[in-house]
């Protein structure tokens, strides 16, 4: 592996629900870099990241952080190493206020995290601005907002986050990606899913294209989007 | 962790202690045997056991009908330790005095003095009962907690069973006195004190329930997946709740046993357990302060207020055709039933008294800024 990967899967079988979701995957992601994985409604992408996440067992292969293998390992174990999840569909904490919230993600840490809490208000200042309000009276938005910086209070090195645009408004989402971007500017890896793949495509240094649980194809976010099958697949472009 | 409120703090800290002197006032002007100063204590001991259940049901979101079980183990504990020496013989009648050949509160008298002593064996039999209830939650905890919902209900219903017969096992006599009755016990003076020692428990559960802990049982409640993925572990977590809950409410069923002046496992049916079900559920599944109040109002308004409805005179009225024998409970369920249908979260809500208190101001000031 090379000594920039921050992840490396290899050969990664999973079934969930009594199917087989992901067929043998192998991929890296770049320390730094944004990388995104592509694909329609039940590729296998969800899965691939809880799998990740610890919050599913693979049946075989090989989930490497910088270098230590995640297999078997339990998602505090995994969080406190340093990867955390923006789950899909947010599932912030409804009756808990935003702080409690935020809080939450700073859960397993033991060091001081005031500092990471200003920034993620810097980030959001909306959610400054609702601090002590419960968290299911935010709007979709602010709530993708919170979701994310709820995972930022973690102090991850590698952030995953599945469908983050998910039933957001077009305004909305490019302001989500625009915080990606910024969060990945201040070091911080990113790996992100999206059914979304223009915008996805637009924001990755790298993309891959998952396929009924395999990966049909990989390449910078641009090769990706000028590519014929991923046009007229994915990115809804005609012939 | 809600907005800080000092001024909220102080003014419920203020209301509490209120009731506190009312209780010493009441405890001074009243017989030991009044009405009144048995509906506080029964009260109290419902609040506190109620308020336990609560951690679990309302905060954890685990739904467990265990509170029965639990209680009797810490009743059970409180008897065995705290019955005297010299009246062991009377108690343990048909199992030569029983196996047990000490009694906390006097074995805590030779090291503190007579009535200091008594009251530290008192607390220290009622910890014991906590702590053995906690470990008994500890130990079938892991298996039991893998259940969901009504499953983890059930599971939990029939331990409480099981415990109940399990205690009236005529081989455990020696050490439980099987199916009869154990008594001559000590229990605290007055009204005043049970608030005082159920204060300071409930008082653990509040600070427990804002703390990190109680912020990630909150958030297992909301949302597990989201929970275990922000790293909380969910097995340890939804233990730990489990184990704090029964914990109480072993302490609660000890100082119901010191309440009741005897018991028996008879008495610790699942029936006991919906009863403070129904006290969580009405008060309000996540509010304190609704499990606390109403506790009191029903067991005032079952065991003093309603009273008439039985005995043929109620409120002036006289209908003995009416009010007779059973009537009470018709009225109570009634009462729950309208309660249920016009409040649908409880009456609190998930909102506390400080939070009663903090609405009232801010009303108050906005009129006064714009009045």
């Amino acid at each position: 592996m090379s000594m920039e990967d921050i992840l490396q899967i290899r050969d990664l079988y999973v079934s969930y629900g009594g199917i087989e979701a992901v067929k043998g995957i192998s991929l890296h992601v770049e320390r730094g870099k944004i990388v995104t994985l592509i694909g329609s409604n039940g590729a296998g992408k969800s899965t691939t990241l809880k799998t990740v996440a610890g919050l599913v067992r693979p049946k075989s292969g090989q989930i490497l952080f910088e270098g230590e293998d995640l297999v078997g390992r339990s998602t505090d174990q995994i969080v406190a190493r340093g990867v955390t999840l923006v789950p899909e569909g947010r599932r912030v904490f409804p009756n808990l206020t935003v702080k409690e919230n935020l809080r939450i993600g700073a859960y397993l840490r033991k060091d001081d995290y005031s500092r990471d809490l200003a920034w993620v208000y810097e980030l959001f200042p909306r959610l400054k601005e609702r601090e002590w309000q419960p968290a299911g009276t935010l709007s979709g938005g602010e709530q993708q907002m919170l979701a994310v910086g709820r995972a930022l209070m973690a102090k991850p090195k590698l952030v995953m986050m599945d469908e983050p645009s998910l039933g957001l408004a077009p305004l909305i989402v490019k302001g989500i990606f625009s915080i990606i971007r910024e969060i990945n500017r201040q070091g911080i890896t990113v790996l992100l899913i999206e059914q979304n793949a223009n915008m996805a495509l637009k924001t990755a240094d790298w993309a891959y294209v998952m396929q009924t649980g395999s990966l049909i194809l990989e390449g910078t976010g641009q090769e990706l989007a000028d590519d014929e099958t991923v046009k007229s697949a994915y990115l809804g472009v005609k012939k | 962790m809600k907005r800080p409120m000092r001024r909220e703090a102080v003014l419920t800290a203020a209301i509490l202690l209120l009731i506190l002197a009312a209780a010493v006032v009441l405890d001074a002007a009243l017989p030991r045997y009044h009405i009144v100063i048995k509906v506080i204590k029964k009260g109290a001991v419902y609040a506190l056991v109620a308020v336990s259940m609560n951690l679990l049901n309302g905060f954890t979101g685990l739904f467990s009908l265990g509170q029965a079980g639990f209680m009797l183990l810490g009743a059970y504990s409180y008897a065995i330790l705290c019955i005297p020496v010299a009246k062991r013989m009377g108690v343990y009648q048909y199992f030569q005095g029983g196996i047990m050949r000490f009694s906390l509160p006097e074995l805590c008298s030779g090291v503190f003095g007579e009535a200091a002593g008594t009251v530290v064996g008192m607390l220290l039999a009622l910890l014991a009962g906590g702590l053995l209830a906690g470990f008994v939650a500890y130990l079938i905890g892991l298996p039991v907690l893998r259940l969901r919902s009504d499953y983890l209900a059930i599971a939990t219903l029939g331990f409480a069973e099981i415990v109940r017969t399990f205690i009236q096992w005529n081989a455990l006599g020696p050490l439980t006195n099987g199916s009869n009755l154990l008594k001559s016990y000590p229990d605290l003076p007055g009204a005043a004190s049970y608030l005082l020692l159920i204060g300071v428990f409930i008082g653990v559960i509040v600070l427990i329930t804002s703390s990190t802990y109680g912020r990630a049982f909150k958030a297992i409640r909301d949302d597990e997946v989201a929970a275990e993925a922000m790293g909380i572990n969910l097995a340890h977590h939804k233990r730990l709740a489990f184990v704090i809950s029964s914990f109480f409410a072993g302490v609660g069923g000890g100082m119901l046993a010191m309440y009741m002046g005897t018991v028996q496992a008879l008495s610790f049916k699942s029936t006991m357990t919906y009863e403070i079900l129904l006290i969580v559920v009405i008060g309000g599944i996540g509010s304190i302060t609704g499990s606390v109040a109403t506790s009191f109002f029903y067991i005032a308004g079952l065991e003093w207020l309603l009273r008439g409805l039985d005995s043929g005179k109620f409120l002036g009225i006289k209908a003995p055709g009416v009010f007779k024998n059973g009537f009470r409970m018709a009225v109570v369920s009634t009462i729950i039933m309208v309660v249920v249908l016009f409040f649908r979260r409880g009456i609190m809500g998930d909102r506390e008294l400080t939070d009663l208190l903090r609405r009232k101001n801010r009303r108050r000031k906005e009129e006064s800024e714009h009045g």
